[in-house]
């Protein structure tokens, strides 16, 4: 690869991707680019909030936000100070079935970087003093959302889809669940979580081959070889067919919508992408955007998109209108599902939804920190770097027939499970 | 349409700081005969483009009585023109593939597109076009009012925290319009009318008052031949639209807001400075003010944050912000959460204490070296971001700022010494300059 190489060509993505297997046996993909003197570099680990226990909710959450909180030699201050001394970004998440952790760092520092994500990775302290401070900051957001329409709609949507299973519970956990979780806790949790079985790495910008290899051993390497995860039981979206209504006194009522959905592996998945785009996908032509905001100026928002945890695929959307015409919206949204999953859609909709997912699929790649977040999620779904090169061509080959077929998968009778906050009128 | 025929200036280079990570010394700038600036960003990593044109009026230029109407105005762009009625142009850009959106902020309104490199032409002649031809009727702009008024539901009327915002804005400036929300008050949203749409449309939307920044896989040359052809087609006004603004009146006393809602229950600090701009400061001083800024509130290694959250615990976060990007004399925010069992007069003194020790301690030139380092280590990480540069460079032009000034930025902010950030905290960190918010449960009062 020359110095100046495009960091993705239009004409082969997956060329561009090597594949690194180090002496260690970790697995990474990298993209080497020298156009910007930057590296960056993203990972999951699988085991999120799903693996807490089921007393003990936010404990994923905690344990992400505390591995840069002192690690090695460093307490919480020092381990900051030396972040910045370098100008480096580090900084580790936890959602429902993944934890995950991104750096990015310019390339004259690369090796202090990956020293800095080591010591995150192996060593963090989780000392007292810092998991009261982080706990304390998780009690203020959980507290700022208590009355927040989305995360109570959000609350509602996943008690009533999820009875009794992980998904159910909140990930960041409630305000008496988090005062409960510990230093113990959280060692116990890291050493089931954090191992190199289901590590997936991709790298982008300023790097070889043999240095990230190197670095890669010396960063992961020490991490247990076997994960310790609890089956997470597999689940539909209960619910469908009811209307949770929370009441909340506020003059705008927030929906939130869902189904159950596809998962990537069914044969009819890009069927499915293209059926969704064209009922609520991010544009400004998709049907609930013409129908609800366009043509009646009922919200500002409104979309519908595929979501799938590990165990659960689903499709889930969102609208929020003034209380007086929130029955209506709803009315709205419904009749639209109904009839798109009846009479499918035209082929003028077809045509121009295909067009747009194959355009639009370069967007995803034009920075660093992009392209390595979708090259780990295609690693988190099991694909290789052909995917890159052959996604467009199964959209492409989604017929009317396919989307019909889909449609009637997605959508079924176009029952819904809702969940409203506010002082909705007519429902 | 008489057609004009524009004769450019030689592209502009600024001068290339000396490190080869500099990207700015590869933009090119140019000036159409109409009055149209255009700026070139090469990003030749990608066959992406992003394709933004820049209006340098925002609400803060809305008339009296017509709040919002900037705003608003943003969405009726999206209505269609003479040429392309409704739907036409958003159609076109999701079939090639590309995104689009605009957004208003108090001194700008810009419109962008980021799309495969080969459908640039395109968009220049649908932008250009929707410069000089809206067309507006009754039956688009009223469900479009609805919709500007559920938005304004959606960020504002629904959340007590934002009702705050607004409320210390508003006491903050006494007479300048940048007191006034962006997308407008409730009562003045509800009386904008077609009418009150295309006055400002005309009045604002010409080639003279705008800028189109081109980022991507282009060649300077090729941007400049469409340009032309495009929005150089355009007839020039003559003159530039003015801004006519109020002038804010010296600020001689502090003022305390507070808002109480049953709805809050983790109480909230905030305190808000006026403070000069990049455009209306003293040269260094903004360099200084943005230095200030970051020492104060910027990170986990901030005064603020080490003092307040890590060794007091009188709060579980904190934090200071610099906004300072604007055509007039602006804001400098500093934030706190409470810890619990922490009142926020409690907090206010620990935060004064905080900002006491940067008016009389020498600064810390550690802490000064690092937040220099992280400030200009930014340029850096912004030029893997196409979007990103176009924005900055749209923004600092669109409030009186030059490319040249966005190109010598990271050697300006090297330039900041310890006695600049002790000069700034004590000429700007003066409470009488400022407005306190306190957001409390309801049944606890300031």
């Amino acid at each position: 690869m020359t110095a100046h190489a495009p960091v993705v060509s239009m004409a082969s993505r997956a060329e561009h991707v090597q594949r690194i297997v180090t002496p260690g046996g970790i697995t990474a993909w990298l993209v080497e680019s020298y156009a910007v003197p930057l590296v960056a570099l993203e990972f999951s680990l699988r085991g999120g909030a799903a693996q807490d226990p089921a007393d003990k909710p936010g404990l994923a959450t905690l344990l992400a936000g505390l591995l840069d909180e002192g690690a090695g030699p460093y307490d919480a201050r020092g381990f900051h100070r030396a972040i910045d001394e370098l100008a480096i970004h580090i900084g580790f998440g936890a959602d429902r079935d993944s934890i995950s952790g991104h750096l990015q760092t310019l390339s004259k520092n690369t090796d202090a970087a990956f020293a800095l994500l080591k010591l995150a990775l192996l060593d963090a302290h989780l000392a007292e003093a810092d998991v009261a401070r982080v706990r304390s900051q998780l009690a203020a957001e959980l507290k700022r959302d208590a009355n927040e329409p989305d995360a109570m709609a959000a609350k509602a949507f996943r008690e009533a889809a999820f009875p009794g299973h992980p998904y159910g519970r909140p990930v960041r956990g409630d305000l008496s669940s988090i005062e409960t979780l510990s230093r113990p806790d959280l060692v116990a949790l890291r050493e089931r979580l954090l191992a190199k079985k289901d590590l997936k790495i991709a790298v982008v910008g300023a790097i070889d081959a043999k240095t990230l290899s190197d670095r890669l051993d010396s960063t992961f390497g020490a991490l247990a070889t076997e994960n310790d995860l609890a089956e997470v039981a597999p689940i539909t979206l209960a619910g469908v067919g009811a209307c949770q209504v929370v009441t909340l006194d506020i003059p705008q009522t927030t929906i939130r919508f869902g189904r159950p959905g596809v998962t990537k592996r069914d044969p009819d998945y890009f069927a499915v992408v293209v059926a969704n785009h064209i009922l609520g996908g991010g544009t400004f032509t998709a049907r609930l955007f013409r129908e609800v905001r366009e043509k009646r100026g009922m919200a500002y928002s409104v979309y519908s998109q595929l979501n799938e945890y590990d165990r659960c695929p689903m499709l889930i959307g969102a609208a929020a209108t003034k209380n007086e015409r929130a029955g209506e919206a709803l009315r709205v949204i419904e009749e639209e599902v109904r009839r798109f999953a009846e009479e499918g859609p035209t082929e003028e909709e077809l045509d121009k939804a295909k067009k747009y997912l194959i355009g639009s699929y370069a967007l995803r790649f034009d920075t660093s920190t992009k392209i390595a977040s979708q090259l780990v999620h295609l690693q988190m779904d099991g694909f290789e770097p052909s995917y890159l090169d052959e996604r467009n061509g199964k959209i492409a080959a989604v017929g009317m027939e396919d989307c019909k077929r889909a449609a009637k998968k997605l959508f079924g009778d176009g029952g819904l499970l809702v969940a409203m906050v506010g002082r909705p009128d007519g429902v | 349409m008489s057609s004009s025929t524009a004769s450019p200036t030689a592209p502009h280079k600024p001068g290339a700081a000396g490190d080869s990570a500099d990207a700015s010394a590869n933009i090119s700038n140019f000036k159409l005969d109409n009055g149209l600036e255009v700026v070139v960003i090469p990003d030749a990593r990608t066959p992406v483009v992003t394709h933004m044109v820049w209006y340098k009026n925002g609400s803060a230029d809305d008339p009296i009585g017509k709040s919002g109407i900037a705003h608003f105005l943003e969405h009726l762009m999206f209505k269609g023109t003479k040429n392309h009625p409704q739907g036409e142009f958003s159609d076109l850009v999701a079939e090639l593939g590309g995104q689009e959106n605009a957004f208003t902020s108090y001194d700008y309104t810009a419109y962008f597109q980021r799309i495969g490199k080969e459908h640039l032409e395109t968009l220049m002649a649908f932008e250009a076009d929707r410069m000089a031809n809206l067309l507006l009727t009754d039956e688009v702009v009223s469900p479009e009012r609805d919709v500007v008024l559920e938005e304004r539901r959606m960020r504002t009327d629904n959340d007590p925290s934002a009702q705050l915002d607004e409320a210390v804005q508003a006491a903050l400036f006494a007479h300048h319009p940048y007191g006034t929300p962006i997308i407008g008050w409730l009562h003045e949203i509800e009386t904008l009318n077609r009418e009150d749409a295309l006055d400002y449309y005309r009045r604002f939307y010409t080639p003279e008052n705008a800028t189109l920044i081109v980022a991507g896989d282009v060649e300077a040359e090729d941007v400049l031949r469409l340009a032309k052809e495009t929005y150089g087609k355009i007839p020039a006004r003559a003159e530039p639209p003015r801004r006519n603004r109020t002038k804010e009146p010296p600020h001689r006393a502090h003022r305390l807001v507070s808002l109480s809602d049953e709805k809050v229950e983790q109480p909230a600090h905030e305190r808000v400075f006026l403070v000069p701009s990049y455009k209306t400061a003293a040269p260094g001083e903004a360099e200084a003010l943005e230095t200030l800024a970051h020492m104060l509130g910027g990170g986990a290694t901030s005064a603020l944050y080490e003092t307040l959250v890590v060794e007091e615990k009188f709060a579980v976060g904190a934090g200071a912000y610099y906004l300072g990007s604007a055509v007039d004399d602006t804001r400098l925010w500093v934030y706190a959460t409470p810890a619990p069992d922490v009142s926020l007069e409690e907090l206010d003194r620990a935060i004064d204490g905080v900002i006491r020790g940067f008016i009389e301690q020498p600064i810390d030139e550690d802490h000064l070296r690092r937040a220099k380092t992280r400030l200009v280590a930014d340029a850096i990480y912004a030029q893997d971001s196409q979007a990103s540069l176009a924005r900055w460079y749209g923004e600092a032009l669109a409030t009186g700022l030059t490319i040249e000034d966005v190109a010598a930025w990271p050697e300006r902010m090297e330039a900041v010494t310890a006695a600049d950030v002790t000069a700034a905290a004590r000429k700007w960190l003066d409470k009488r300059r400022a407005v306190t918010g306190f957001l409390l449960p309801a049944d606890e009062e300031a």
